[in-house]
C-alpha cells in the first residue's frame, strides 16, 4: 500500500511528476493549474531527486525546452490550462514530428479566447485531432479522478516513451482542484546519464565515441521522405489505436442505454446513471480513459449488443460526440448534453437529457 | 587520360589546411560568396580544438542555416523558428556538463524569436549562441529582417525601409549585452582573413567560457553579406557591408568576462 494523502488533483499531479523519476518540469503560471509549479519549486526536488524545475518565460518557451530536453532522452513535462496549450500546439507538431517522448498536462478551462478559470472539457478536439499542424497524434489520457491525475503520470510516460511522442493528460479545472484521497505510488530513481544513453540510442546528449551522430529534426525537404516519414507515423499511430485503448465501462452489461462521459463529466453521470436506474431505466457509462486512441471498438460491441441509444456528455458543445457518432455510424441513436462556458451540469439535467433527447422519440 | 581530381592534388606534403571533421562533406546549401558556410566551420573548429566533439549538442533555427544539422557532424536538433534559445536552456539544464550552442540568423533571434532570446540571456543559461546578422531574410527571398538598415531596400521594403513605417534596425546585441546573465558578448565578421582569425578568437572564448562553467552567457555576432538577397556579386556585398552595415554594427567585444567594454 502507498502512501495515502488528501491532495488537490493538481498537488497529487506535482507529487506524482517527483516520484515518477521526472528529470524536467518546464512550464508558465496559468489559472486552474498554478498550484502544479507552486508546489514543485516549493518541493525543492533539485535537492532531492535531482529534478530541474524552472519557470519559462511563456508556454512557447515551455514546450520548447521540452523539445529540447526531451530530445537529449530526459523525462521531461509540462502543464497549463486550455490559453496556454494553444499557444504550446507550435512545439506540439514539432515534437511529433521528431518523435520526441514527453508529457504534457491540460488543466482546462472555459474557452474560447481567455474565457474563464472555471472547468471545461473543451479542448476535445484541440487534444485528439492535432491541434497544430500537419497529421499527427497525441496519446489522451483523462483522470477522472485525484487518483488518477497521480497515476496516470506513470502512464504518460510509459506510452510517450514506448511510442516516442508527446502523450496528453486531458484534465479539467474541477478534478485539479478538488481533493481527494490519494495514494501516491512509490518513487521511481531518475534514470543515470548512462542509463538514457543506452536506453535511448537516438537521443541528442553527445555524438557516441566512435559512432554516427544522430539528427532530431521535423523538416525533410524532400517530399518522397516527407511522404514516407508520415506513413511511418500513422503506422504507429495504428499499432497504437490496436493496442492502447482503456476505457471503464459501468452497468453496461444489461443497459439498454449508455452515458460516454470523461472526466469530470463521468463522476457526474455516474450518478446519472443511478438516478435513472431508481427510475426503471436501464442506463450504463462508457468512460475513455483514452480519448486517442478512441474506444470506437468497444461502442461497436455494446451497438451490437443491443444498446439502444448513446448520449455524450461533455462540457462542451459537443467534441466527443463526434467520435461516438463514427463509432457508431448511424445504427441507433446519438446525441450531446454538457453545459458551456465553465458551468458544470448536474446528474439530474444529464438524467433528463437522456429522457429527452434519446429515449423520448 | 583521367581527368584530374582534387585528390591528386591534395598530398600530405603540400597539405597546407584541412578541413576540420566535425564538417559533414555534404555540399553546402548556401549561395555561394554566402558568408555561413565559413561561420559553420569557424564553430566546428572550435568543438574539434577543444576536443568536445562527443559531448556537443547543436541547435539549428530555420532560415538560411536551417540545414545546419545536415553540415554540422554532431549531434543536432531542429528548433522551430526563433525557438533555439528555448531547447538549448532544456538540453543545457539537463546535461550541464555538455556545451551546447545555438546557431541563428537575424530574423529567427531578433523578430520572432526575441522572447526567448531576451530570456535565455537574462537567465544566463551557460550556453552559446551564435547569430548570424545579415540584414534580410535569406531564406524566403530575401524580405525586411529586424536588423535591416534604414533606407535599405528588400522585397517587402522595396522603396527602402521607412522608419515611420517599418521601425528601426534593431541592436539586438548590444541590448542583451545590457542584461546581467550575459558574460561574453561580440559582434564579429568572416568576411576577410583577419576577420575571420578574430571571429574564430571570440568564438573559441564563447566555447571556452562554457568549458569552464563562467557565470553566464556567451553571445556572438557575425555581422555577414548575403549576396544573393542584397542583389550584389559577393565582391561588392562584401564592400557594401563595410561601408554600410559596420558604422552601424561596429565589430569587437561589447562585454568581456561580464563587464562592458568602453
Amino acid at each position: 500500500m502507498g502512501e495515502l494523502r488528501l491532495m488537490k488533483g493538481n498537488e497529487a499531479l506535482a507529487e506524482a511528476i517527483i516520484r515518477a523519476g521526472t528529470d524536467g518540469y518546464f512550464g508558465y503560471p496559468i489559472t486552474p493549474q498554478s498550484e502544479v509549479i507552486e508546489y514543485l519549486t516549493a518541493a525543492k526536488p533539485h535537492e532531492t531527486t535531482g529534478m530541474v524545475v524552472l519557470q519559462a518565460e511563456s508556454e512557447v518557451a515551455s514546450i520548447n525546452m521540452l523539445y529540447g530536453g526531451g530530445g537529449t532522452g530526459k523525462k521531461v513535462v509540462t502543464s497549463s490550462s486550455s490559453p496556454g496549450i494553444s499557444l504550446m500546439q507550435e512545439g506540439i507538431s514539432y515534437i511529433a514530428g521528431a518523435e520526441i517522448p514527453i508529457l504534457i498536462i491540460n488543466v482546462v478551462r472555459g474557452g474560447p479566447g481567455l474565457g474563464d478559470i472555471q472547468p471545461a472539457q473543451s479542448d476535445y478536439f484541440q487534444s485528439t485531432k492535432g491541434g497544430g499542424h500537419g497529421d499527427y497524434r497525441l496519446i489522451v489520457l483523462a483522470p477522472s479522478s485525484v487518483q488518477e491525475m497521480s497515476d496516470f503520470v506513470l502512464t504518460g510516460y510509459d506510452l510517450a516513451f514506448k511510442y516516442r511522442m508527446p502523450s496528453m493528460i486531458l484534465s479539467d479545472g474541477a478534478i485539479g482542484q478538488m481533493m481527494e484521497k490519494v495514494e501516491l505510488f512509490d518513487a521511481i530513481p531518475r534514470l543515470s546519464d548512462e542509463e538514457v544513453k543506452t536506453l535511448y540510442p537516438w537521443a541528442t546528449n553527445g555524438k557516441p565515441k566512435g559512432g554516427e551522430r544522430r539528427v532530431l529534426t521535423s523538416l525533410d525537404l524532400d517530399p518522397s521522405k516527407l511522404e514516407q516519414h508520415n506513413y511511418d507515423l500513422q503506422a504507429k499511430y495504428r499499432l497504437i489505436e490496436e493496442n492502447e485503448v482503456r476505457f471503464e465501462e459501468i452497468q453496461c452489461e444489461d443497459a439498454d442505454y449508455v452515458l460516454v462521459a470523461y472526466g469530470s463529466s463521468a463522476r457526474i453521470s455516474q450518478k446519472s446513471i443511478q438516478l435513472l436506474r431508481e427510475k426503471g431505466i436501464k442506463v450504463g457509462l462508457l468512460r475513455p480513459i483514452t480519448l486517442w486512441p478512441f474506444p470506437t471498438k468497444q461502442i461497436d460491441a455494446l451497438v451490437k449488443q443491443g444498446v439502444k441509444g448513446f448520449l455524450s456528455v461533455e462540457m462542451s458543445a459537443g467534441q466527443m460526440v463526434e467520435d461516438v457518432r463514427l463509432a457508431v455510424n448511424g445504427r441507433v441513436k446519438v446525441d450531446h448534453y454538457g453545459r458551456l462556458g465553465g458551468i458544470i451540469h448536474s446528474p439530474e439535467e444529464v438524467a433528463e437529457a437522456l429522457e429527452l433527447k434519446i429515449i423520448g422519440e | 587520360m583521367s581527368e584530374l581530381t582534387i585528390n591528386d592534388i591534395i598530398k600530405p606534403e603540400n597539405l597546407v589546411y584541412q578541413k576540420t571533421k566535425l564538417m559533414t562533406d555534404k555540399a553546402l546549401s548556401y549561395c555561394p560568396g554566402c558568408g555561413h558556410g565559413t561561420a559553420h566551420r569557424l564553430v566546428m573548429e572550435v568543438v574539434e580544438e577543444l576536443g568536445k566533439e562527443n559531448d556537443t549538442i547543436g541547435v539549428a533555427p530555420v532560415g538560411c542555416s536551417v540545414l545546419a544539422y545536415e553540415f554540422m557532424n554532431i549531434d543536432m536538433q531542429e528548433a522551430a523558428h526563433g525557438r533555439a534559445p528555448a531547447l538549448a536552456t532544456g538540453i543545457k539544464r539537463l546535461w550541464p556538463d555538455k556545451l551546447v550552442f545555438t546557431y541563428q540568423g537575424d530574423g529567427d533571434l531578433a523578430a520572432i524569436g526575441t522572447a526567448e532570446t531576451i530570456h535565455a540571456c537574462n537567465r544566463g543559461e551557460k550556453i552559446v549562441i551564435i547569430f548570424i546578422n545579415n540584414g534580410i531574410y535569406g531564406m524566403t527571398g530575401g524580405q525586411m529582417a529586424p536588423t535591416t538598415l534604414v533606407g535599405m531596400k528588400t522585397s517587402t521594403s522595396p522603396y527602402g525601409r521607412d522608419v515611420a513605417l517599418m521601425g528601426y534596425p534593431l541592436k539586438i546585441t548590444e541590448l542583451i549585452a545590457q542584461l546581467p546573465g550575459t558574460y561574453y558578448v561580440s559582434r564579429q565578421a568572416v568576411h576577410t582573413p583577419s576577420a575571420v582569425r578574430k571571429a574564430k578568437r571570440a568564438i573559441k572564448k564563447a566555447f571556452q567560457n562554457q568549458v569552464d562553467d563562467a557565470p553566464g552567457l556567451s553571445f556572438i555576432e557575425v555581422v555577414s553579406n548575403c549576396n544573393s538577397g542584397w542583389k550584389m556579386t559577393p565582391i561588392d556585398s562584401n564592400i557594401w557591408m563595410e561601408e554600410n552595415m559596420f558604422p552601424f554594427y561596429p565589430l569587437g567585444d561589447i562585454k568581456v568576462d561580464g563587464k562592458l567594454v568602453k
